[in-house]
């Protein structure tokens, strides 16, 4: 038996929910007791493929067709079903991003497996298995029971963290013997934000909300999301009217992040907002209504005017880095 | 072509979260239910497609798996303005019961729409599984879908960006941000003429469990906001490297 981890790519290189979900997998194998594998589908190199070993990977099966570049939810499930039969997993886990998410409801109904989306931790018990999720969009916590004997998780991003540690991984080559009728997407044209901190994947974020008044108040967002290297986002409204690109919209019917410091300034926390980002370790909010309910969410606050606390923020950022 | 839009009934989002004495269930008593935000976008686009010239569509079917008290979620989507609803006679159990149950009444379409969460239980997984047991294309994270001689051309988000597709129909599409601007709103007109549409209810057929929940927590109180002044900015951003240790 074993715990099989999808560690999915974008143009090639794995980002930090792939190692994240690695270092996941791994602790739940050790915890199993059986041995954890990697598949990897679509052009990555071996050198990229051998950064695993730093997360505790030995084994990872490399299919380097790329025809999976179209991100294909239908082959991808399909590939991943014969890959999981053939290291005999009982339980897969892959990372809770755009990708993973759509390919697990597919995988799980070809494996006969329950799945639990958005876990947040290593599971309760094996024995029944137990583990929680997320629930009402950050509002709770559920405990989620699985029956089946095989299981698919999805794990919600920076809920486990990377864990390193030292191994060597062997990458084998893997062909889940997929023909052409299998892929049905044609990909007509991909953009990607260049020379931004994703959303998704950033540590810190700075937001504003329609307390800023207006998009030319952004440079000192933009400006305090430069000094810490940090991504930027925005409430609703913001992304309604047009101030901020809709990519940025977090909250329950935006983006849902968890960074590790999340800064909000003129949001006023409305429950909807928070849904978004309550999974942030540490926020900061600095708002000049003192009842604002982002208070309640917030580690640190300050009840003033935005625009006057952006710059000494910005300064004491680039004083503390020199 | 023929469109079906998944309902899910949910808690209205501003719907304060609390559990029964033994935290084993949702304490549903004075909630406001409502169509998932994700799914009223996508009957919203699915509405903007039919009256799109020559779209081709003919019908717009909404479904759901819930027991009597759902109907009238879907009483509202026939205001909305799809032309008929079907109700699975069930406890909407776990995703794969749901998504079996769906099954059932979801042969023939061209295009179905899902959302791509359900903002209760969040499971991300009725579309996904649907597609599936219907041996369809999915396409997920969709945020803009044309239709254009036959084939859906379809935006959706990828990590760090967005894509542009096509793919011919049968497709499932699990939509959401961008799919639609505003949901629409039942005009008068919609309400009344929602009475005498058609709302059809099926029995469930007999499938397993795969999950449950046996208990649920409301996340640790956070401990009190530590306050500074204005003047004391530059204090704050030193207690995130010392104390909170996230600089
Ligand atoms: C179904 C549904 C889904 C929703 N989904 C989302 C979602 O995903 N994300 C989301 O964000 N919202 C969402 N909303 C909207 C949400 O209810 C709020 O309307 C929205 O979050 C408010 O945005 P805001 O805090 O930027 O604006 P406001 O509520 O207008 O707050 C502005 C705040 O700025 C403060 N302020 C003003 N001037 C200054 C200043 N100079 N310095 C400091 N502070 C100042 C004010 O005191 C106030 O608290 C949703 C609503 C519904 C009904
Ligand atoms: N009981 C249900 N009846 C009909 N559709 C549902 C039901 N539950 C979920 N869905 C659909 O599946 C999507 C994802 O839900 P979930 O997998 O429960 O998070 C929802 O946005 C709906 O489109």
């Amino acid at each position: 038996m074993s715990v099989l981890i999808y560690i999915d790519n974008q143009d090639g290189k794995i980002k930090k929910a792939g190692f994240e979900a690695a270092s996941y997998g791994v602790a739940l194998a050790k915890e199993a007791g059986v041995a954890a594998v990697a598949v990897s589908l679509g052009n990555v190199d071996e050198s990229e493929l051998a950064k695993l070993g730093n997360y505790g990977i030995t084994k990872v099966l490399s299919c380097t067709d790329a025809r999976f570049a179209t991100l294909d939810n239908s082959a991808i499930a399909k590939a991943l079903a014969v890959a999981a039969n053939q290291s005999n997993a009982n339980i897969v886990v892959l990372a809770h991003n755009n990708l993973g998410k759509a390919v697990a409801p597919r995988l799980a109904v070809k494996l006969n497996a329950g799945l639990v989306s958005n876990v947040t931790g290593l599971p309760i018990s094996l024995q029944p298995f137990k583990v929680n999720k997320n629930v009402f969009t950050g509002k709770a916590i559920g405990h989620a029971l699985i029956y089946t004997e095989k299981k698919v998780l999805t794990l919600s991003y920076n809920s486990f963290g990377v864990i390193e540690q030292a191994a060597s991984a062997v990458i084998e080559s893997f062909d889940p013997g997929l023909n052409a009728s299998d892929f049905g997407l044609t990909v007509e044209q991909t953009q990607k934000v260049t020379g931004k901190i994703l959303l998704s994947e950033a540590e810190i974020v700075v937001a504003g909300g329609r307390g800023m008044k207006g998009p030319e108040n952004w440079t000192g967002i933009e400006q305090l999301a430069e000094e810490l290297g940090a991504g930027t986002a925005c409430s609703r409204p913001v992304s309604d009217e047009g101030w901020r690109p809709h990519g940025e919209h977090v909250g329950q019917t935006g983006k849902i992040i968890a960074p590790n410091l999340y800064f909000a300034f003129g949001i006023s926390g409305a429950i909807q907002h928070l849904g978004g980002v309550s999974g942030s370790k540490v926020i900061v909010a600095v708002n000049k209504d003192p009842d604002a309910p982002i208070f309640e969410a917030a580690d640190y606050g300050i009840v003033g005017d935005a625009m006057k606390v952006l710059p000494q923020f910005i300064e004491a950022v680039k004083e503390l880095k020199a | 072509m023929k469109i079906l839009v998944l309902i899910g009934n949910v808690p209205d989002t501003t719907t304060k979260i609390k559990f029964n004495a033994d935290k084993t269930m949702f304490d549903a008593t004075g909630v406001q239910w409502i169509i998932n935000p994700w799914d009223e976008l996508a009957l919203t686009r699915a509405m903007e497609l039919k009256e799109t010239a020559g779209s081709g569509i003919e019908t717009i079917t909404v479904a759901n798996v819930g027991h009597q008290e759902t109907e009238a979620t879907l009483r509202k989507a026939l205001a909305i303005g799809a032309d008929k609803a079907i109700r699975v006679d069930a406890d909407a159990k776990d995703a794969f019961y749901v998504a079996s149950q769906l099954a059932l009444v979801s042969q023939g379409y061209d295009l179905i729409f899902a959302g791509v969460e359900a903002s209760d239980y969040n499971g991300a997984a009725v579309g996904g599984m649907l597609a599936e047991l219907l041996g369809i294309q999915s396409v997920s994270s969709v945020s803009g879908l044309q239709i254009d001689g036959g084939l859906v051309k379809i935006t959706r988000e990828i990590e760090g960006g967005s894509q542009a597709l096509s793919v011919a129909a049968p497709v499932m599409a699990i939509v959401q941000k961008g799919i639609a601007k505003e949901p629409r709103i039942p005009a008068m007109r919609g309400i009344m003429m929602a009475r005498s549409k058609p709302l059809e209810v099926v029995q469930p057929s007999e499938t397993e469990i795969r999950m449950s929940f046996e208990a649920f927590d409301l996340p640790p109180a956070k401990a009190a906001c530590k306050k500074f002044t204005e003047e004391q900015a530059k204090e704050l951003i030193h207690a995130l490297r010392e104390e909170a240790k996230v600089l």
